[in-house]
């Protein structure tokens, strides 16, 4: 198995200033292997697909192509070609002289010396990779006179002619049309197949990376979230976002309530995975595995509140108590009417809860008594950092036993619970102010991320609507914040 | 009536427009009319003669000055044009926070008085115990003109797709054989009109010149100057000299309005 892998990334980080861009990636692709790195913007991807072609080096960890170290050779020394998001064909060379640029610098070996191509295998090979792409009749076409379309396979075409043995494309299909999107995912798979090079493919689309791959890396802020085939990506999610960003799925929280039993939208179900009891997990169905019953028979029922017709199926949106579930179903229903529904056993995938509160490792208590998360200062209730105290009219924490305390710069660790921290739309009104980048809908509520200037999350639970990137304020109540001090209260007592 | 205020508007642009460029190009006009007659001063027309030409052409001096102002005009454009271009790319591929502030500092001296450079030049010159010569005088128009190289090459890589450097190395390209098979191909408009431009820039330099050059040499410019400040009044010869330059100028320029409108066309 060993010599089967191509190329190996192994504990590759790589950071821009203060930030982790890619965090500790580790990954073998197998030769031949379609994959393909999917997630949002600013995950990552790219840069990792970067470091591959060697256009960034990794500030941590080593890259290895067919065992060998790579990590720190130029890109024009590696055997591996790129296609770029934007194309980045040559404006001032035609189409003939674009796809031979490579091919003009290559060196091969003949005896013990190295020489350079002939004209001749040149343009057998640039008429070769034209043929592959179908364009042979642009060999002499201006760049500027191809549509995108067209200057797309010729990116292509300038990339396998060097037949190298991974090509790198990096969100390829991004600048084209829906319809041609589509053709060309199905040539590109194709190519993939008749050439047998290995692919290592760059998308936001989770529906490009499920038609393509042999396999599917997920990433979320410069970290693997799931390695899979696209059947293991889609069915069996690891946790709430792969679930969110794979398809439709509605997520729910809920509690293992026994032996294969897991209760949520007020109602409990039989699922196939096995969980600790009364443990707090995200539940995911996926709208295709519900199925819709008459009244008064299934599982349980709700009230069809809006049906919007997609083609091959309708789309229901289902009130089952406070909570939305989505499904869909080929059959034509009334809306405002009450079903049941029933959910298979397999068709519920429980995950462990990733997160159940916000906790702050490195929080301190400044001066005025205030709680300092992110650079921000909160309001908190420093006495309850020793049990039964007071404070005086100093501001110290007079303890039961008489003792004043001093917890200025005291290193403290700060727990808010979801479901306590404050949204507000104006974002000066807040204690912090932050950008959303991340929304999960878990049926009757949303779950967000919001991030702040300092990289610091809060992760929270609202009732009502954001968007993404919007810009909000948070505040917590100063009894909601939960403070454990580092060390022993007997360090800060004042003498 | 309103279509009737409309027209009285538009004329009294129109006219405004037509005075400014006769107050812009009376002068000029009157020089080049007045360098085809034989007399001592503008304003008495002497009959048609192209005597001052004739005896611009017999004049050393002057025929000695102009192929200086070329020589520095020519060879200083060439190493700004090169290190300008060099300069620019080194700027536009450098990280964010350092690309604005070598973008800042290469606009400085646009903005600072010429002045200014030509005393710092002579100090430094001065302090470093140089004597002026050729050498001096060529630094002094390579630091007036490399500015304006970076200025007329920036907007030209701002066009360029980024990516195709990357791309160039990605299909086994170095560094340099990408900088000369790829970029320069793509900014090389840019590169030509920061040479034109650095050529008309050298052309009627004095200030720069003034302060350093070695005083046994002579360009138009300190010429000209030499002699109205000495005499007091223009020598006839200039009439026809002024009226050389202005041909050339407008040579240099349809040039580039013809390879510019070209461009466009591709």
């Amino acid at each position: 198995m060993a010599e089967n892998i191509i190329i190996e990334l192994k504990n590759v980080s790589k950071h821009f200033d203060q930030t982790y861009a890619v965090d500790n990636f580790n990954l073998y692709v197998k030769k031949g292997e379609f994959i393909t790195f999917l997630g949002p913007s600013g995950c990552g991807k790219t840069t990792t697909l970067r470091m591959i072609a060697g256009f960034e080096l990794p500030t941590e960890g080593q890259i290895l192509l067919n065992g060998e170290d790579i990590t720190l050779l130029p890109p024009y020394k590696r055997p591996v070609n790129t296609v770029f998001q934007k194309y980045a064909l040559f404006p001032h060379l035609d189409v003939y002289n674009n796809v031979a640029f490579g091919l003009k610098l290559k060196r091969v070996p003949e005896g013990s010396k190295m020489r350079r191509l002939t004209t001749k295998e040149i343009d057998k090979k640039v008429k070769n990779a034209l043929k592959i792409v179908d364009l042979e009749e642009y060999e002499t076409r201006d760049i500027s006179t191809l549509s995108g379309g067209q200057q797309q396979r010729i990116a292509i075409a300038r990339a396998i002619v060097n037949e190298p043995e991974i090509l790198l494309l990096d969100e390829p299909l991004g600048a084209l049309d829906l319809k041609m999107r589509k053709d060309m995912q199905l040539e590109l798979k194709e190519m993939h197949k008749k050439l047998g090079i290995t692919f290592i493919y760059v998308t936001h689309d989770q529906e490009e990376a499920l038609t393509l791959s042999d396999t599917v890396v997920v990433m979320k802020d410069g970290m693997i979230q799931q390695i899979g085939t696209p059947e293991d990506i889609y069915n069996e999610p690891k946790n709430a976002f792969v679930a969110n960003f794979i398809g439709e799925s509605n997520i729910y929280s809920g509690t293992v309530t026994g032996d294969k039993k897991v209760r949520f939208i007020n109602h409990t179900f039989d699922c196939v995975d096995e969980f600790p009891k009364n443990e707090k997990v995200d539940v995911v169905i996926r709208p295709e595995d519900v199925h819709i019953t008459k009244e008064g028979e299934g599982m349980a029922s709700g009230k069809i509140v809006s049906k919007i017709f997609k083609g091959i199926h309708y789309e229901y949106i289902m009130m089952v108590g406070r909570n939305e579930l989505v499904i869909v179903d080929t059959r034509n229903l009334e809306v405002n009417k009450t079903y049941g529904f029933d959910i298979e056993p397999d068709g519920i995938h429980i995950m462990k809860k990733e997160l159940t509160a916000n906790i702050y490792n490195d929080a301190y208590i400044d001066k005025n008594n205030r709680v300092v998360i992110s650079e921000s200062a909160f309001e908190c209730d420093i006495t309850s950092l020793v049990p039964g105290s007071t404070l005086d009219e100093d501001g110290y924490v007079l303890g039961p036993d008489g003792v004043r305390y001093d917890f200025t710069d005291a290193d403290v660790i700060a727990t808010i619970g979801l479901d306590k921290i404050e949204i507000l739309d104006d974002d000066e009104a807040g204690i912090v102010r932050g950008e959303i980048v991340s929304i999960i809908y878990k049926g009757d509520h949303y779950q967000l991320t919001i991030r702040t200037g300092e990289d610091e999350d809060f992760v929270l639970d609202t009732e009502y609507t954001y968007d993404e990137n919007d810009l909000v304020g948070l505040s917590v109540k100063a009894e909601d914040i939960k403070l454990t001090l580092k060390g022993e209260a007997k360090k800060y007592a004042k003498k | 009536m309103s279509k009737n205020k409309f027209s009285l508007s538009d004329f009294l642009c129109k006219f405004y427009v037509y005075i400014l460029l006769f107050v812009m190009y009376a002068p000029i006009l009157l020089l080049i009319v007045y360098s085809f007659t034989d007399t001592k001063i503008i304003g008495k027309w002497g009959g048609f003669s192209l005597h001052l030409y004739k005896a611009l052409f017999r004049d050393k001096e002057i025929m000695q000055a102009f192929a200086n102002t070329f020589l520095v005009a020519v060879s200083s454009a060439v190493v700004s044009t090169i290190l300008g271009t060099l300069g620019a790319i080194g700027i536009f591929y450098s990280g964010k926070r350092s690309k604005a502030f070598l973008e800042g500092l290469s606009n400085i001296p646009v903005m600072n008085a010429e002045i200014v450079t030509a005393l710092s030049l002579t100090i430094l010159f001065v302090f470093c115990g140089i004597t002026f010569n050729f050498t001096t005088l060529l630094i002094g128009h390579v630091v007036l003109t490399i500015p304006f190289v970076v200025l007329s090459v920036r907007p030209k890589l701002m066009q360029m797709d980024p990516n195709i450097y990357e791309a160039a190395l990605d299909l086994g390209a170095t560094p340099s054989k990408a900088l000369r098979e790829v970029i320069v191909p793509e900014i090389l408009p840019g590169v030509f009109s920061g040479f034109i431009l650095s050529i008309t820039l050298s052309l009627d330099d004095y200030i720069i010149t003034a302060f350093t050059r070695d005083t046994a040499f002579q360009t138009l410019s300190t010429y000209v100057y030499g002699v109205t400040s000495k005499k007091g009044t223009l020598p006839p010869s200039l009439r026809a000299l002024t009226t050389v330059i202005t041909l050339i100028a407008l040579v240099i320029l349809i040039i580039v309005n013809i390879k510019s409108s070209k461009e466009k066309e591709k």
